[in-house]
C-alpha cells in the first residue's frame, strides 16, 4: 500500500536548514495498524504530512497505491487525498459554521456528490458512531470525544484505504482515548490501513505495529503480535 | 445553473462577520451610489442647458455696427457705420458658406408707460423687426397662425406676431388673437401669428411682437439701415472664416480700412457654444472621474477585507484542502464571495441612485428657473457600472485567493 525508500525532508528557517527526515525506508502493507511514536521533534508529524499528500518530500521514493508521488500538483493530490486517504487530527479540525453532518458530508461535495444523498450518506455514519441525536448540533456543542468521532466519520465518508491519525488521542481524557481507538481498530479490522502518530506508549501498543522514530530515523520498529524486532525495515517489497 | 451548496458557502462566509461585511458593502454602495447620482444630475445639467439653447442655430455669428478707428479713402475717422438692406444681398451673393442671414432691428418702445393698446386693454411690448430666416437662426414655434413670410416683407405689411405674454395681457383668455388688430405705437397691426420662443437665448422673448423688418424700417424711418444682424454657416463650414469674409465685403462696401476691426463689432456665438459644451463635457467628465474613484475606493475595500477573510480563514481553508477541496474550487469560492458581495451592494447603490436622481427629477421639475432639467441614469451606464462591479469584484477576489493555495495545506493547517 505505501513504500517509502530513503526519505528526506528538511525546512528552511531563515538561514537554518532543519533537516528533519534523513532518509526513511518503510514499507506498510494494505490493513495494517500501524502507530509512528516518537519525541516531539523526532519527525513524526513531517513523515504523516508527505504520506498524507499535506507535504512534499525533498529526495526518496513514495510510492502509494502503486502509484509513485513525485512533485504532483495540488489539484491531483487535493483528488488522492480526498478519494484514498482519510485525516484524524489532534484538533478535530472541524469546520465550526457547519453542524456535524455537514462536517462530515463535506469531502463528498468535493466529489459533487448531490445534497441529499451525501447527508444521507453522512446520517449513516454518525449513527454508527453513535451520534445521530448530534447531527444537527455545531462542533462547539460536543465533547472532545464527540468532535473526534465526527472527524472519524469525515475521514470514512469516502471510503479511503487509508485513516492518517496525528495523535488522534492528544486531546482526550484516558477513557475516551479509548473509545476513539477502539473506534479506529474497527475500521481497521473492515480492511482499512490506519496509520497512527502519537507519542503515548499506551496508545501505540494497541497498534499492530510500532515504528519508532529518532532524529529522523527509524530507530527500531516493534511487532506487537509476533513480538520481535527483527529488521522489518529491510523486508523484501512485495504487493 | 444555481448551486445551492455554493450559496450556503458564501452566505455562511459573510455571516460569519455581519459587521464587517455590512460596512464593507456599504463602501461599495455608496461608490456605485455616488456615481449613478452624479452622472445623473451631469444629465440634467446638461438637458437644462440644451433645453435653454433650444434650436437656436449653434454655428452663428452676430455683427453689429461701430464707429471707425481709422482714416480711410479720404473718409474721417470715428464715422459711425450703418448696415443697409443691400448689404444683406450682397453678402448673400458673396458668400456660398453663407446659409442664412437676418438683420435684428428692435422698434422704439416709446416714452409713454404703454405702447400697445386694444380696447380698454394696454401693456408695453418689445417690438422687433424679423425675417423668415430670423426663425432659421433662432427659431420660435408658431402655436396659431403662421410666422412673418417673404411677402410680408416685400409688401411691407403691417402685420405681426405676438409672444405669449402679449396675447395673455391683451386677450381674454378664450379668445382667438389671429386676425384681431394691435395698435402699437399708434399704428395699428393685423395678429397674423402667435408664437412661442423656444430657447432664451438672446433673451427672453416671451413679451415680444415682432413685425417685418422691412415695414419696421419703413414706419420708423429707418429708411433700409440696421444696425445689428446674425448670420449661420452652412453645415460643415467654419464660422471664423465666414467672419472674416463678411467683413472684408462689408469693409469694401462701407470704405472701412481693411485693418479697422474695430468699425464692426461681432462675436462668434459657436465659439460661445462651443465653450459651454466643452465646459459640460468636461464637468460630465470630472463627474465621471470622482463617481469612478469613490467606486474603485469601495473596491480596494472589498479587496482588503477579502485579503483578511482569507487570512482568517486560512486554517479552515486547509482542512477543506486536506479532505479534498481542489485549488480551484478554493478560489472560485473566494472569489464567489468577492462577487456577490460587490454586486449585491452595487445592484442596492444602483437602485439606490436611480430613486435618488428621480427625486431630483421631480423636485425641480415645477420650479420655472430650473439648473437641473429631466436628469435620468442611462440604463447602459447602468449595466455598464455593474458590469465594472463584477470585474472588480473578480479582481478584489483574485489576489487573496492566490494567496490562500500558495500556502502549503499542512502550513495552513497548522495556522492559528
Amino acid at each position: 500500500m505505501i513504500r517509502l525508500q530513503n526519505i528526506h525532508k528538511s525546512y528552511i528557517t531563515g538561514t537554518n536548514k532543519l533537516h528533519v527526515l534523513k532518509g526513511i525506508d518503510l514499507h506498510i502493507k494494505e490493513g495494517e495498524l500501524l502507530s509512528i511514536m516518537g519525541s516531539s521533534g523526532s519527525g513524526k508529524s513531517t513523515l504523516l504530512n508527505i504520506l498524507g499528500l499535506l507535504d512534499n518530500h525533498d529526495d526518496g521514493v513514495y510510492v502509494l497505491n502503486n502509484e509513485e508521488i513525485k512533485s504532483m500538483s495540488e489539484t491531483k493530490a487535493a483528488k488522492l487525498r480526498n478519494n484514498l486517504l482519510g485525516f484524524v487530527f489532534q484538533s478535530f479540525n472541524l469546520i465550526s459554521f457547519k453542524n456535524a453532518m455537514e462536517n462530515v458530508a463535506l469531502p463528498l461535495y468535493y466529489q459533487k456528490v448531490s445534497r441529499k444523498k451525501r447527508n444521507k450518506l453522512a446520517l449513516e455514519y454518525l449513527d454508527k458512531m453513535g451520534l445521530k441525536e448530534w447531527a444537527h448540533h455545531m462542533p462547539n456543542e460536543l465533547s472532545g470525544g464527540q468532535k473526534q468521532r465526527v472527524a472519524i466519520a469525515r475521514a470514512m465518508i469516502t471510503q479511503p484505504k487509508i485513516i492518517l491519525a496525528d495523535e488522534p488521542t492528544g486531546a482526550l481524557d484516558s477513557t475516551t482515548s479509548i473509545e476513539v481507538m477502539d473506534l479506529l481498530k474497527e475500521i481497521n479490522q473492515s480492511g482499512i490501513t490506519v496509520i497512527i502518530v502519537t507519542h503515548e506508549n499506551d496508545i501505540a501498543h494497541m497498534t499492530d505495529r510500532i515504528i519508532n522514530l529518532k532524529d529522523g530515523i527509524i530507530e527500531s520498529i516493534i511487532d506487537n503480535n509476533q513480538i520481535n524486532n527483527t529488521e522489518s525495515v529491510k523486508i523484501p517489497i512485495q504487493e | 445553473m444555481f448551486d445551492l451548496d455554493k450559496w450556503h458557502e458564501i452566505t455562511a462566509a459573510l455571516k460569519k462577520n455581519k459587521l464587517r461585511t455590512i460596512l464593507t458593502g456599504l463602501g461599495v454602495m455608496f461608490g456605485i451610489l455616488i456615481l449613478v447620482t452624479l452622472l445623473g444630475i451631469g444629465r440634467g445639467f446638461q438637458n437644462n442647458i440644451e433645453s435653454s439653447l433650444g434650436n437656436f442655430a449653434t454655428n452663428s455669428t452676430v455683427f453689429w455696427v461701430e464707429r471707425t478707428t481709422k482714416a480711410y479713402k479720404g473718409l474721417p475717422r470715428n464715422r459711425q457705420i450703418r448696415f443697409t438692406n443691400d448689404d444683406l444681398i450682397a453678402l448673400k451673393q458673396n458668400i456660398p458658406e453663407l446659409e442664412h442671414i437676418a438683420p435684428d432691428i428692435n422698434g422704439w418702445s416709446g416714452n409713454a408707460t404703454h405702447n400697445t393698446f386694444r380696447k380698454e386693454k394696454k401693456g408695453n411690448f418689445r417690438i422687433k423687426g424679423t425675417s423668415p430666416e430670423m426663425n432659421m437662426v433662432n427659431p420660435v414655434e408658431v402655436v396659431k397662425g403662421r410666422f412673418i413670410n417673404e411677402n410680408d416683407l416685400k409688401e411691407f405689411r403691417k402685420v405681426i406676431t405676438i409672444g405669449p405674454r402679449v396675447k395673455e395681457l391683451m386677450f381674454e383668455k378664450d379668445e382667438d388673437p389671429i386676425g384681431q388688430y394691435l395698435k402699437v405705437n399708434g399704428i395699428f397691426f393685423k395678429i397674423i401669428g402667435e408664437i412661442k420662443p423656444l430657447s432664451n437665448n438672446m433673451g427672453n422673448r416671451d413679451d415680444i411682437i415682432q413685425l417685418p423688418y422691412t415695414t419696421l424700417q419703413q414706419l420708423y424711418n429707418y429708411g433700409d439701415k440696421f444696425y445689428v444682424f446674425l448670420a449661420t454657416a452652412k453645415v460643415g463650414e467654419s464660422v471664423a472664416e465666414l467672419e472674416d469674409k463678411i467683413f472684408e465685403i462689408l469693409a469694401r462696401r462701407h470704405s472701412i480700412h481693411p485693418e479697422d476691426k474695430q468699425a464692426i463689432g461681432n462675436f462668434n456665438i459657436a465659439k460661445l457654444f462651443n465653450k459651454i459644451f466643452g465646459l459640460f463635457n468636461s464637468i460630465g467628465f470630472l463627474f465621471w472621474v470622482i463617481g469612478f474613484g469613490v467606486l474603485i475606493t469601495g473596491v480596494i475595500g472589498v479587496s482588503n477585507i477579502m485579503h483578511v477573510v482569507v487570512k482568517e480563514r486560512t486554517k479552515e481553508l486547509g482542512i477543506k484542502r486536506a479532505i479534498g477541496a481542489k485549488p480551484a474550487l478554493v478560489v472560485g469560492q473566494i472569489i464567489n464571495e468577492s462577487v456577490f458581495l460587490t454586486t449585491f451592494a452595487g445592484f442596492w447603490g444602483l437602485v439606490l441612485g436611480v430613486v435618488i436622481v428621480e427625486a431630483i427629477g421631480k423636485a425641480t421639475e415645477g420650479s420655472p428657473n430650473p439648473q437641473i432639467l429631466n436628469p435620468y441614469v442611462d440604463i447602459n451606464v447602468a449595466f455598464i457600472a455593474l458590469g465594472v462591479l463584477v470585474f472588480f469584484g473578480v479582481l478584489a477576489g483574485l489576489l487573496p485567493a492566490q494567496r490562500a493555495i500558495r500556502i502549503k495545506p499542512v502550513d495552513a493547517l497548522r495556522y492559528e
